[in-house]
C-alpha cells in the first residue's frame, strides 16, 4: 500500500490474539447491537423452527421439540461487518447437522428467514461438518431478545450479519439467492479473513 | 413483517466499492467532544441521506484500523461531512477529531447501506429519534428535505446529556424555522436555567406526544445507543406504528 496517514500510529494488538482477528476488525469486550428494526416479541408458545424448501418433507419443531434436540455448548470468536470482533463467545444450542440429519434433500444452499422478514443465505457446506448452530443460549444465560432470543443463527466462520438473529427456519434452495443485507451491496459470502464486506471485495 | 424482502428486492445493483483519498477542506468543531470533517472526494457517488462510508487508517510500519461513520452531509452537498465523537478510549476517533487538520487526507470507501435511508420523493411525515451523535445520519435526511425543496413534514426528537452536549444546535434552530420542520429536544442529564424543553429520557409519553398518530403512517428512523433504541422502538411499536416502518441503526459504546 502506498497511502499513509499522517501522524496515525494505531494500537497494536495484544500478545496472543493477532492470529485471531481478521484485516480491519478490532477487539471488543462488549456485545454490540445492530439490527435494521424493532426487536420481534414472538411467544414461545408460537414458535417453530421449521426446515422447507427442497425437501422431500419438511421438517417443524416447537420450542419444547427443539430444546428436547441434542444441544452442544461452543466457544467462538464472531467477527462484525462493522469492524468489531468479540472472542471466546460462548453459546448454547443445537448443531445443523442435527436439524438438517431430519430432511432429505439435494441442493446446495439455504436462506434462512426470520421473524421481522430478515433472511440471509448461505452454501450448505457452510453450514454442515460442525460449523452452524442454532443457538439459545449465551454465556450460561437464555439468548436475551435484542442479541436474537429466542433463537438466532450462528455461523462464525463468517461474518455475524450470516448468524441471522430470531430465526425461525431454513428454506432449502437450488440456487444462491441474495438475502437482505447481500440485496444490499454486503458480499454474498462473507468471509472475514479474505475481507469480503461488500459485494466485488 | 415481510417488508425487509420487498426493501431487499428493489435494491439498485452495486458497483465495487473501491477506497479512495477524500482531503479535508474543512474542520468544524460541534460540542467539546465532537468535530465534523468536511471532505472533498472526487469519485464520491452520490450517497443517499441515512448512509455511512468506511475509513482507513494507515500507520507507517503498514498497521491499519478500520471505522464506519454516517455521513451527515446531504447528497446535494458537492463536499462528503462527517462527524466524528471522540472516544476517550479510541483507536480511530481521537486521530480524526484531534490530529487530522485541513490539507490532510484521509482514505475512505462509500456510500454503504441502503436500509436506513430516506429521500424526499419517499414523501412522510418524517419521524426522527436520536440520541447523541446518532443525530448525524438523521442530519443527512433533515438537510436533504430542506435542499430537496419538498415540503415534507418533519419531526426530530433528539435527546442530549447536556444543553453543551446538542450536535448542530444553532443549524437545527435555524432549519427548524421552517414550519414543517419540528425539533424537539430533551436533556437528560443537566438544563441550563430557563430551558423550555423536555428534562427526561425518551418515554412513552413523550413519543405520543411528539410522534404523530400510528394512522398517519410516518416514515421513522431511530438512531442512537443501544438503551434507546431499543426503548424507542419497542415503544412505538407499542403505539401501534407498523414495524416494517420503524428502521434503527445504533451506536453502540464500542468502537473507537
Amino acid at each position: 500500500m502506498s497511502f499513509i496517514s499522517r501522524g496515525f500510529k494505531g494500537r497494536r494488538r495484544q500478545e496472543g490474539i493477532s492470529g485471531r482477528v481478521p484485516p480491519g476488525q478490532y477487539v471488543t469486550e462488549d456485545f454490540p447491537v445492530l439490527s435494521a428494526g424493532p426487536t420481534p416479541q414472538t411467544p414461545l408458545s408460537t414458535w417453530t423452527f421449521t426446515i422447507n424448501g427442497e425437501v422431500d418433507a419438511p421438517k417443524s419443531w416447537t420450542w419444547e421439540e427443539f430444546r428436547a434436540l441434542p444441544n452442544e455448548t461452543i466457544t467462538k470468536d464472531i467477527h462484525c461487518v462493522t469492524k468489531w470482533s468479540k472472542l471466546d463467545t460462548v453459546w448454547q444450542g443445537v448443531s445443523l447437522d442435527v436439524l438438517l440429519s431430519e430432511v432429505d434433500f439435494g441442493v446446495d444452499y439455504l436462506t434462512a428467514y426470520c421473524d421481522g422478514g430478515y433472511t440471509t443465505n448461505l452454501p450448505i457446506e457452510d453450514v454442515t461438518d460442525g460449523k452452524a448452530w442454532v443457538v439459545y443460549g449465551f454465556d450460561g444465560q437464555p439468548l436475551a431478545p435484542e442479541h436474537g432470543g429466542p433463537a438466532r443463527l450462528l455461523v462464525p466462520h463468517l461474518y455475524f450479519w450470516k448468524s441471522a438473529k430470531w430465526v425461525r427456519g431454513l428454506e432449502l434452495t437450488r440456487d444462491d439467492t441474495p438475502g437482505f443485507w447481500e440485496s444490499l451491496g454486503y458480499h454474498d459470502y462473507g468471509d472475514p479473513w479474505r475481507e469480503q464486506r461488500y459485494q466485488g471485495d | 413483517m415481510e417488508h425487509l424482502v420487498e426493501q431487499a428486492l428493489v435494491a439498485a445493483p452495486h458497483k465495487r466499492l473501491v477506497w479512495q483519498l477524500g482531503k479535508v477542506v474543512r474542520v468544524v468543531p460541534e460540542t467539546s467532544r465532537t468535530k465534523t470533517l468536511v471532505l472533498e472526494v472526487p469519485d464520491w457517488p452520490q450517497h443517499q441521506p441515512g448512509q455511512h462510508l468506511d475509513v482507513r487508517l494507515t500507520a507507517e510500519d503498514g498497521y491499519q484500523a478500520q471505522r464506519s461513520y454516517s455521513v451527515g452531509s446531504p447528497p446535494e452537498d458537492k463536499h462528503v461531512a462527517i462527524t466524528v465523537e471522540r472516544l476517550e478510549d479510541g483507536e480511530v476517533s481521537p486521530y480524526l477529531t484531534d490530529e487530522l487538520d485541513i490539507g490532510d487526507e484521509l482514505e475512505l470507501r462509500g456510500p454503504i447501506g441502503g436500509y436506513f435511508t430516506w429521500q424526499a420523493s419517499q414523501g412522510g411525515p418524517l419521524l426522527l429519534v436520536a440520541g447523541g451523535s446518532g443525530v448525524v445520519p438523521l442530519m443527512a435526511m433533515i438537510r436533504h428535505r430542506a435542499a430537496a425543496g419538498r415540503e415534507v413534514p418533519a419531526r426530530l426528537l433528539y435527546s442530549s446529556r447536556t444543553f453543551e452536549d446538542i450536535i448542530y444546535r444553532e443549524e437545527l434552530d435555524q432549519l427548524a424555522q421552517d414550519p414543517g420542520l419540528e425539533v424537539f429536544h430533551t436533556l437528560t442529564r443537566s438544563q441550563p436555567e430557563g430551558w423550555a424543553g423536555h428534562r427526561r429520557r425518551i418515554d412513552s409519553t413523550l413519543l405520543e406526544e411528539v410522534a404523530w398518530p400510528s394512522q398517519q403512517q410516518p416514515h421513522i428512523f431511530i438512531c442512537g445507543p443501544t438503551r434507546l433504541v431499543e426503548a424507542v422502538a419497542t415503544t412505538l411499536t407499542e403505539l401501534g406504528h407498523d414495524p416494517a416502518r420503524v428502521k434503527t441503526e445504533r451506536f453502540g459504546p464500542s468502537g473507537g
